[in-house]
């Protein structure tokens, strides 16, 4: 009995050792941009000379990263908005109807999360040319095309979240709703919904994000004078290299981990996860 | 509360026929128990009513209310599921409101009722609970206090006691007789549990492969089941096939003459209830009077049941009272099985 018990505590060990070396992996080069991010000397070498937050100074004085940042967000909160319109209720046929179809539709509402971004990038660019041409409606680099690149991104994880969520849920509380009185509606607001909240809250969150750090795709989009987070950083580093990229991603990883926690707050992450 | 009439209901999805011209009358303030094996159309029976399956043909009457092409929160019906199926995000309180919601009732009214149900079934101290927070026992009262408090026309039980353990489910099922019978409650149950509904039913509707094979009482099912089937589904029955060669008299299949009731000729099944069958009776107490040999003894403390071969072909079990000081036969003995001609059951035609 003692071999077996010492055997799977070993066990466990080493899965905890292999877990632990996979999120060294991970964690390690958040740790070094962000410890890059307070150096005090311009070229970035070790050992650091000493210590300042000038590099997140820098930062508020750069007008491109000010709007880059603005842009960004404002982008992602409208995209995700969008998509989650578009995602829930194509998540909803989906797992509701059977229909001709229905496995090609769900892998076409995947499919931008697996077309490489500078393809997905390149497409859009082209029917953007190509419907300009055709309509005479100013599209390439536009904030509607950008915006609606952005939509295409956010959409997969919208369907996915919410479409896990759905298989999910016990179908008779619904059923339990319509017997008491709800009609279909009303079933959706009062039953559905708030059953399925940490999937619209994940799906949120994490086109969010898809969208919020898109760099391949919006390449292609954006235009004169319009330029996100990510292309400035992009842009910044084709002149300098100084630690104020690292002090942009310390600020990006802040705002995307401050919203993990906050979400996570409200509805526990690792349930969906 | 009022009558429901299932008028001719047959329900068809694609080529299956789930059900088939099922046809029932409710009375006011009765329980019926729709009894069956799964699959055998009970559970499709109740979703027609509660609006869930749409019925292929016939009809259903709720109150002198045509509710065949009504959706489910038109019908007031008062469901309650297998699995309770509570809001879980919503309190007992909350849950129990939602009806009430759905029918703009006053809030004042709203409260007293909700009160007043959850007194009923015992939970006001638990009122701001929620589901999770609940035994299974528990959940299953705040269902069904959620399907009443709205007094519905009718109360659907799906299997309502399933997923209750056997102590508790003994309790329950005393408790909603009770209930029902108080607020004299028009009630449809669905179950596959003989005993459950044997003692909750003031009528029970035998059901299989999507048709009703018997309608009737208790004493209607055990005393005179009309087909194998009933007999076997409902109590217990030993089966022994043969032919009815003149009247009165039966041969079985293994080459038994057996006394019976008077039937037409021809092939038939005989059935007989383990409990009515008497191991060395006096001969004259009996009109079938066989040698067998015990072939299993199944100790059950009450009583024990003895299987009996009779011929190559025919066995059956017996069951006897557990006495202070009884010897009960050893497995290899010689006994003799005895009954009267009016407890075996015929069935004309042959086995299945």
């Amino acid at each position: 009995m003692a071999g077996i018990g010492s055997g799977r505590r070993a066990g466990r060990l080493a899965l905890k050792a292999a877990a632990g070396v996979a999120l060294a992996y991970i964690l390690t080069p958040l740790v070094f941009v962000t410890w890059l991010a307070f150096f005090r000397q311009e070229i970035p070498s070790f050992p650091p000379e000493g210590y300042s937050l000038r590099w997140f100074e820098a930062i508020w004085g750069n007008d491109r990263f000010v709007s880059g940042f603005l842009l960004s967000l404002e982008l992602a909160v409208i995209a995700t908005s969008i998509g989650l319109l578009l995602g829930l209720p194509a998540a909803l046929c989906l797992a509701r109807f059977g229909f001709r179809g229905h496995e090609l539709m769900s892998s076409l509402l995947l499919l931008p999360l697996v077309v490489p971004g500078i393809v997905l990038g390149i497409a859009l660019y082209v029917f953007h040319v190509e419907a300009e041409i055709a309509t005479g409606l100013p599209l390439v680099g536009s904030l509607g095309g950008l915006i609606g690149g952005h939509v295409l991104i956010v959409i997969p994880w919208t369907v996915r979240l919410v479409s896990a969520s759905l298989a999910g849920l016990d179908r008779s509380i619904e059923e339990a709703a319509q017997s008491l009185g709800a009609d279909r509606l009303t079933t959706f607001r009062r039953v559905t919904l708030p059953a399925i909240r940490p999937g619209v809250v994940a799906a949120a969150l994490f086109g969010f994000v898809t969208s919020f750090g898109n760099l391949e795709m919006s390449l292609f989009l954006v235009g004169p004078g319009r330029t996100t987070l990510p292309i400035a950083i992009i842009q910044y580093l084709e002149w300098k290299i100084d630690p104020t990229i690292a002090a942009v991603s310390v600020v990006q990883i802040a705002l995307i981990a401050a919203a993990m926690l906050v979400t996570d707050h409200y509805v526990k992450l690792s349930r969906i996860l | 509360m009022a009558r429901l009439k299932i008028d001719g209901v047959s329900k068809r999805y694609g080529e299956v026929v789930a059900i088939r011209e099922v046809t029932l009358d409710v009375a006011d303030g009765e329980l019926v128990v729709l009894l069956g094996p799964s699959g055998c159309g009970k559970t499709t029976t109740l979703r027609v009513v509660a609006g869930f399956a749409e019925p292929s043909s016939g009809s259903v009457t709720l109150g002198g209310r045509d509710i065949t092409a009504l959706p489910p929160w038109k019908r007031n019906t008062g469901l309650v599921f297998q699995n309770y199926a509570l809001f879980p995000h919503l309190t007992v309180a909350e849950n129990v409101a939602f009806g009430l919601e759905m029918r703009k009732v006053e809030a004042a009214e709203a409260a007293r009722r909700i009160g007043e149900v959850l007194r009923l079934v015992r939970l006001e101290p638990l009122a701001a609970r929620l589901p999770r927070q609940l035994s299974g026992g528990q959940q299953q009262r705040v269902a069904l206090a959620r399907a009443l408090v709205f007094h519905p026309d009718v109360l659907l039980l799906d299997e309502p006691l399933s997923n209750l353990d056997a102590k508790l489910r003994q309790d329950v099922r005393v408790e909603i007789r009770e209930l029902q019978r108080t607020l004299a409650l028009t009630t449809v149950m669905v179950t596959h549990d003989q005993e459950e509904a044997l003692t909750m039913a003031d009528r029970l509707v035998v059901m299989h492969d999507g048709e009703v094979r018997q309608v009737g009482t208790q004493q209607d099912l055990y005393e005179r089941p009309k087909d194998r089937f009933v007999a076997s589904f409902v109590g217990r029955s030993s089966f022994i096939e043969g032919e009815i060669v003149a009247p009165g008299r039966f041969r079985s299949a293994g080459g038994l003459m057996l006394a019976i009731t008077a039937a037409p000729g021809g092939p038939a099944t005989l059935a007989l209830r383990p409990e009515r069958l008497l191991i060395a009776p006096p001969p004259a107490a009996v009109d079938n009077n066989l040698p067998g040999v015990v072939e299993f003894v199944s100790y059950l403390g009450a009583t024990v049941d003895l299987h009996v071969r009779l011929s190559a072909q025919e066995r059956v079990v017996v069951e006897v009272p557990n006495r202070a000081g009884s010897q009960v036969p050893r497995v290899g003995e010689a006994v003799e099985v005895g009954w009267l001609a009016d407890n075996g059951i015929v069935f004309a035609g042959a086995g299945p």
